[in-house]
């Protein structure tokens, strides 16, 4: 087969290139990214054609773990995932090219971007436990090294070291997973895995390990503190892999335990991923929509949107397990969908930001503003992407959250109380997450772009090199085509729902034009991209026409609106934290205690007043303080057991075998 | 048949009794004295053993058994204690009473835990596995409720013959393991050796608290 073979050599060339980057410098350090993005293009190009053609290919390599080898296989599932994947890694490593060689390249980096990008493919292709955990955690630990790669800053080994902490958290509890897939037999193989099924109870254990796997690799809320430091910590391009990838590789995992390793689904399995991922996506949002840095903004969306997807996931779990096929197939595209279009946006969102970054220097809101002047490819570029993370209609984020709202109104038929109660409040929490996305990064681009400069920085920012504009318009031109083209894409899904439903949608072609998507039959509900593109472009010129003839046509430039005060600060403007303000004092009073104090001098003093915000992180005090606490504590307890007497030492011995004989003599 | 059973039964009793002595033992030379009959009584289990069941080849255990356990050991232990100059009364940490208490529950316990854990052997090599588990974890005891180092090693070597005739009485034990764990308790008694030597030499005395005093910890 030449598939294999051209997989074998991508990945190869990937290891290859990242061993030269380490020797070398200069040129070989520029190598890394041109590499990488022909070894994506040409993996991408793998999976395109097992998706499309339904194909399946396996090998066995005789390393990994004695008498089971290392199996890969690369079905629908990985392939789509593959594309996923390899779609980002291309954008990011189109970008990496426009990096300045001498200032912006360093060994710390550029090697270790290849080993990050074959690390996630080979997760995707990994078909036993050992395999899988061994390539999660070499994902895990180059995309560690990526973060601490400015280690001078405090601020990111701190970051790291979180990282560093939950990643292990994570591995151990998919080690669990995979434990309790294996039964007591020891089958590593996912191939033996599918074959039995595990016991009710142990599938809970099982579902609950992967949870907190997958969930800490995603941002799951509570395991989501690293994300929005780690991720931002990165260099731009890396961050956008991380953000717009890596968590999609954590959602594989998710699926491929919960809907293929671990057997057909019972109605409880679908609740923790559905409550989850619902706190999840409007408390991720409620943390952007407040935090003052773009890139931890960003990440705080990123959060958001996973647990969007896995309420999607939460659904075709519950639907398949009372045998509602249609609607799971309906629930699992939305999220299959959603994972690509949000790996597209938010790659394009985080490589815009890297572009501010680069320009300014700055990540902090409040210090830029005005850049649609300056920079406006960039501006444009990253205007489509906030519009698509938003879901406006007609780009792809729509098609996605709009699937997934059809699932959610199909949930109340499910038979079991607790979903049929519980899909009301998670739809609302879902169109408030939503409402929230589209404050969040109007905030975001207002402040960032719209204005006036807010620092000298940006006033003399610039654009950055045509090929990241290139990186960034590429994806922006994703996100339009695949919100024109859902119902294609929601098409190219079929094989790989058939094979886990044994259903689909219904292909394009089917509804009242060919671009109709259609979520459950043609009478209820469709969604017709070019359509609504048609009207809102017809909408719009006609009314520019109509306001230019009934105006004046000419063009005039006359000082920014400022309450009738000419005053030349930029500092008069609305700011990030301003606009934040009333979403602060409305969400902020409950989530985070958010308090406000008013620090006004007496008249006639001249210091000047100050406005002071608290806020506490409940969610860091209770699942990372007070555990981190109780370690230490614990730790410096435990710590005497290190000076004991060799006497002493054998004592506890003594006694440790003497309570095992008694137990052993009592139970037995 | 039954006469054997009792013979065996006779000597590891005996071998049991003469744990419960190194525990009442107040003096190191009675120690090493109640060592050597222990090991002798050994010999004589596991030669009995030999004759009764027709295999030969635990007679060179039983050889070893006398030889260095007996009569090796406990010599160059005495000649030991006589250059050290300890032949003082053994400074123990529990008394004696409680010791013998605990060494009574030590034995109630062993006994307990076969009757149900091997309860698919016979009876007789079942007692003779309680003997054994009782001997092994008396050797334990005496290793911590006495603070000298060379009752220590006296501690461990009972442990091992405890050990030896558990593995006597159980039928298909290869010789290779015999010697196996014959030769790392000999790897292990060098070690104690040299570390009863050193800790003379640097703290005039075998007392292993003094270890604990050279580190400066709490007592």
């Amino acid at each position: 087969m030449p598939e294999l073979q051209v997989l074998g050599v991508a990945l190869g060339a990937l290891a290859a290139v990242a061993l030269v980057a380490t020797s070398a410098r200069g040129l070989a350090l520029a190598l890394v990214y041109p590499v990488s993005a022909l070894a994506a293009l040409a993996i991408g190009v793998v999976d395109l054609r097992v998706l499309l053609g339904d194909g399946l290919l396996t090998a066995t390599l005789p390393i990994g773990l004695p008498s089971v080898g290392l199996h890969l296989r690369l079905d629908t599932l990985s392939a789509f995932f593959g594309i996923v994947v390899n779609g980002g890694i291309l954008a990011a490593s189109i970008y990496g090219m426009g990096l300045d060689r001498v200032r912006e390249m360093t060994p710390r980096v550029e090697p270790l971007f290849p080993l990050f990008c074959a690390a996630m493919n080979l997760v995707l292709i990994a078909d036993d436990a050992y395999a899988f955990l061994f390539c999660w955690e070499l994902m895990s630990l180059t995309s560690w090294a990526l973060v601490v790669a400015r280690h001078t800053d405090p601020e990111s080994r701190r970051a790291a070291h979180l990282y560093l902490v939950m990643a292990a958290i994570g591995t151990a509890a998919l080690l669990f997973a995979f434990g309790g897939l294996a039964g007591p037999a020891g089958g590593y193989a996912f191939d033996t895995m599918r074959g039995h099924p595990p016991a009710p109870l142990v599938a809970a254990l099982i579902l609950t390990a992967a949870l907190v796997g997958c969930g800490s690799k995603g941002g799951l809320i509570p395991l989501h503190a690293w994300l929005p430091l780690a991720h931002p910590a990165a260099p731009s391009h890396v961050s956008a892999l991380m953000s717009g990838v890596m968590t999609k590789v954590a959602i594989y995992g998710f699926v491929r335990i919960a809907f293929d390793l671990l057997g057909p689904p019972t109605w409880w399995w679908a609740l923790p991923p559905i409550v989850l991922g619902a706190i999840t996506a409007v408390l991720g949002l409620l943390y952007a929509v407040i935090d003052r840095d773009l890139k931890r903004v960003l990440a705080y969306s990123t959060i958001e949107n996973v647990g969007v997807i896995f309420v999607a996931l939460g659904l075709a779990l519950a639907f398949r397990a009372n045998g509602r096929d249609d609607s799971a197939v309906v629930a699992m595209a939305a999220a299959l969908l959603h994972v690509l279009n949000h790996s597209w946006f938010k790659s394009l969102l985080f490589l815009g930001a890297g572009a501010v970054l680069h320009a300014t220097g700055r990540r902090d809101l409040d210090g830029l503003g005005g850049l649609i002047h300056r920079m406006p490819r960039t501006a444009i570029f990253f205007l489509v992407g906030a519009l698509a993370i938003s879901a406006l209609p007609p780009l792809n984020g729509f098609v996605s959250e709009w699937l997934l709202f059809q699932a959610v109104l199909a949930a109340p038929e499910l038979p079991q109380a607790a979903l049929h109660f519980a899909s009301p409040a998670i739809g609302a929490m879902l169109a408030l997450a939503a409402a929230l996305a589209a404050a969040c990064f109007v905030r975001v681009y207002g402040t960032a772009f719209l204005g006036r400069p807010r620092s000298p920085e940006a006033a003399t920012a610039h654009d950055v090199p045509l090929v990241q504009q290139i990186a960034m318009g590429g994806l922006a031109l994703l996100c339009i085509l695949g919100g024109l083209l859902g119902s294609v894409l929601a098409g190219a899904l079929a094989p790989l729902l058939q094979t886990m439903f044994g259903g689909a949608m219904a292909p394009p072609g089917f509804g009242p034009t060919y671009f109709s998507l259609i979520a459950f039959d043609p009478d209820r509900s469709i969604y017709d991209a070019p359509i609504i593109a048609l009207f809102v472009t017809i909408a719009s010129l006609t009314t520019l026409v109509v306001v230019h003839r009934l105006s004046e046509r000419r063009t005039r430039r006359g000082p920014a609106w400022d309450c009738g005060f000419p005053d030349p600060s930029p500092t008069t403007q609305y700011t990030a934290s301003s606009f934040a303000q009333p979403l602060r004092r409305v969400y902020g009073a409950v989530t985070f205690s958010a308090r406000e104090t008013v620090d006004m001098p007496p008249p006639g003093d001249q210091r000047p007043a100050r406005f002071s915000v608290v806020l506490i992180d409940h969610l860091w005090r209770a699942f990372y303080a007070a555990p981190g606490r109780a370690v230490i504590g614990l730790s410096s307890w435990l710590n005497i057991l290190q000076f004991l007497t060799i006497r002493r030492y054998l004592v506890l011995m003594f006694a440790a075998l003497v309570i095992l004989l008694s137990i052993a003599a009592v139970t037995t | 048949m039954n006469q054997a059973y009792d013979v065996s039964h006779l000597l590891a009793g005996a071998m049991l009794v003469t744990s419960f002595a190194l525990l009442y033992q107040q003096r190191i030379g009675a120690v090493l004295n109640a060592f050597a009959v222990q090991s002798v009584t050994l010999a004589l289990a596991v030669a009995w053993a030999a004759w009764s069941d027709n295999r030969p080849d635990l007679f060179i255990t039983a050889f070893i058994a006398l030889v260095l356990k007996g009569i090796v050991i406990p010599v160059a232990l005495h000649r030991t204690v006589a250059r050290l100059g300890i032949h003082r009364e053994v400074e123990k940490v529990v008394g004696v009473g409680a010791a013998l208490l605990v060494g009574l529950a030590l034995t109630g316990l062993a006994q307990a835990l076969v009757v149900k854990v091997a309860s698919a052997t016979s009876g007789h090599a079942r007692e003779e596995l309680a003997l054994a588990l009782s001997i092994v974890l008396m050797g334990f005891l005496m290793m911590i409720v006495r603070r000298n180092a060379v009752t220590q090693v006296v501690g461990f070597m009972s442990m091992e013959n405890g050990l030896i005739l558990a593995a006597t009485g159980a039928r298909g034990m290869p010789l290779v393991v015999e010697v196996s764990v014959a030769f790392s308790v000999l790897i292990a008694l060098f070690v104690f050796a040299v570390f009863v030597f050193r800790i003379r030499e640097r703290f005039d005395t075998v007392d292993i608290e003094a270890l604990d005093r050279m580190r400066g910890d709490r007592r």
